[in-house]
């Protein structure tokens, strides 16, 4: 990362540019497996939210003093710790909830998510920055997860939010809500991101094969006789 | 090749091997499919009403109208004169169950081109057989509408409607061979009936369409893996020839297996292939918990075709081993 972008940048490219799910796709397991309604998409968006702000700014906080060698257990250390608070306090305040996410709020540990940005950010760059940077990543991979839920519990369950929003005489497509929907799900909209982001790039791929190509297939003889 | 009188070029065209021609262009035999389909159509009508051939209808027309509608999207040329939207349109039509519903028969052949085709980048790159993914799909989607059958016109029983397989499955009640040699009993529309797919089956086999190898090798191993189990068990395990007429055996024999685009191209592994579906539909049938497999076995060995292809690749002559 060179030093010269903006705050507000290292705050917006994680909302698009390195989404975690569509463009960086990590932190596959939470956003395939409680997907299955708004409500968990969005709990479990601001858990992992909430323990990557933290853990990175403690973490950039204390990069001068943690050895290279041993940085990961020491990331792990710092993750777990919020780990447990986000899943203690759900656990008293939304058990419900907490119910609903079942063992994927202490699996927020092993989110390579989590792990990815320390390694990647806030262990060479300042508190303010990872700050903004664990801000933007965590806001994109919430509206991921709010948007695949949405998808899912709309076409899954006619709900959303549990208030029904399409007629009832719409038959739930159950598929929505087993695993086949998340992989579905994600791999359509992962597909529709990358169309419309890559079609400059793709565009210069194209005139480039097209360049190149058309020789060697076909090799046309001009003469009077063959 | 054509020479112009006028400033004449040449075309040389650069292909790798094989240079063998077939004697059907792609179109030419996805119309012979079509025609070989006719007689499951007819066996669907007269088992169980004119109201099938809307599903059929419905499933077809869905099936272009996506396809035309993705190339146009995508901006390509579009393929729908080819005829293969249509077959996989009669394919999935025929493999749903009598009197399912319109709308759901439409979404299924949506996801089926949608899904199953044109995401892998259209005819020939597919790796599963569309009419198949629509049918998991519509499985995976609506289980209690697509496992709802009604029974045949001439039944005499009118009350109860189950499968042969789901009688053996949950009643351990054998139904007897000659209905279901003929077609009257229940089941999806066009597979019921094993002398109407014979017909159609074996007119694409002697056209050529069809190589005989993989319909060959289902049925020689269905024969056997059945047998193994029938031998231990009489009573328990039904007969081969059971298991070779019910559900949709024969229909997935000689419509879905041989596939072009997803069975292997070596004569050997179309027999492991073939081998492959029915071991494996023996023993979804036999262990598992629904009562017909054919599709997940079929959809199972499609995606394994790449590697029997990579493994059964012919030496070439002169090589050394």
């Amino acid at each position: 990362m060179k030093k010269n972008k903006s705050l507000g940048y290292e705050y917006i490219k994680g909302l698009w540019e390195i989404n975690p799910v569509f463009k960086q796709v990590l932190g596959m397991c939470p956003a395939l497996a409680v997907t299955v309604s708004v409500m968990n998409g969005l709990a479990m968006g601001l858990a992992t939210t909430f323990v990557l702000v933290f853990s990175s700014l403690l973490i950039s906080s204390i990069r001068k003093f943690i050895p290279n060698q041993v940085r990961i257990a020491a990331f792990i250390v710092v993750i777990a710790t919020f780990v447990t608070i986000a899943d203690l306090v759900m656990k008293a305040k939304f058990p419900e909830l907490s119910k609903a996410l079942g063992p994927f709020v202490p699996l927020i540990v092993v989110n390579c998510l989590i792990l990815g940005r320390q390694e990647a950010f806030s262990s060479k760059n300042n508190p303010l920055r990872s700050l903004m940077d664990a801000l933007g990543n965590g806001t994109g991979f919430l509206i991921a997860l709010v948007v695949m839920g949405g998808i899912r519990e709309m076409i899954g369950s006619r709900t959303l939010l549990d208030y029904p929003i399409l007629p009832a005489g719409f038959e739930p497509w159950l598929i929505m809500i087993l695993p086949a929907g998340a992989f579905l799900t994600l791999g359509l909209l992962m597909g529709l991101a990358n169309f419309y982001v890559d079609k400059k790039k793709r565009n210069q791929q194209q005139e480039l094969i097209a360049k190149y190509r058309k020789p060697s297939t076909t090799l046309e003889i001009k003469g009077e006789e063959a | 090749m054509e020479t112009k009188s006028v400033n004449p070029s040449y075309k040389l065209e650069l292909t790798s091997s094989p240079h063998v021609h077939s004697r059907w262009s792609t179109k030419q035999a996805m119309w012979f499919v079509v025609i070989a389909l006719i007689p499951a159509l007819v066996s669907a009508v007269v088992f169980f009403g004119p109201y099938q051939l809307l599903i059929v209808l419905t499933s077809v027309v869905f099936c272009v109208g996506t396809e035309f509608l993705i190339k146009k999207i995508r901006k390509r040329k579009t393929t729908v004169g080819d005829g293969s939207a249509v077959i996989t349109g009669l394919l999935l039509g025929l493999i749903l169950p009598p009197n399912f519903s319109l709308s759901s028969t439409a979404i299924g052949a949506v996801f089926s081109i949608a899904i199953g085709k044109e995401v892998f980048g259209g005819l020939g790159y597919n790796i599963f057989n569309p009419a198949l993914v629509g049918r998991a799909f519509l499985q995976a989607a609506f289980p209690v509408a697509i496992t709802t059958w009604t029974n045949p016109n001439f039944s005499v029983d009118t009350v109860t409607s189950a499968t042969p397989l789901a009688a053996y499955k949950f009643d351990k009640i054998f139904t007897s061979i000659q209905p279901m040699f003929l077609g009257n009993i229940g089941g999806s529309l066009g597979e019921t009936s094993a002398l109407a797919i014979l017909i159609g089956g074996i007119f694409l086999i002697a056209v050529g369409v069809v190589n005989y190898r993989v319909p060959l090798a289902m049925i020689v191993g269905i024969l056997i893996f059945a047998g193994v189990f029938w031998m231990i068990d009489p009573v328990k395990y039904p007969n081969p020839a059971f298991q070779l007429l019910a559900g949709g055996f024969l229909f997935g024999t000689f419509f879905m297996a041989t596939d072009w685009v997803t069975s292997p191209l070596t004569s050997k592994g179309m027999w492991i292939f073939g081998l492959g579906i029915a071991f494996l539909v023996v023993v979804i049938r036999i262990f598992g918990g629904l009562p017909e497999g054919v599709m997940y076995a079929i959809l199972i060995m499609n995606s394994v075709v790449p590697i029997i292809n990579r493994y059964t690749y012919p030496r070439i002559f002169g090589e050394a081993k």
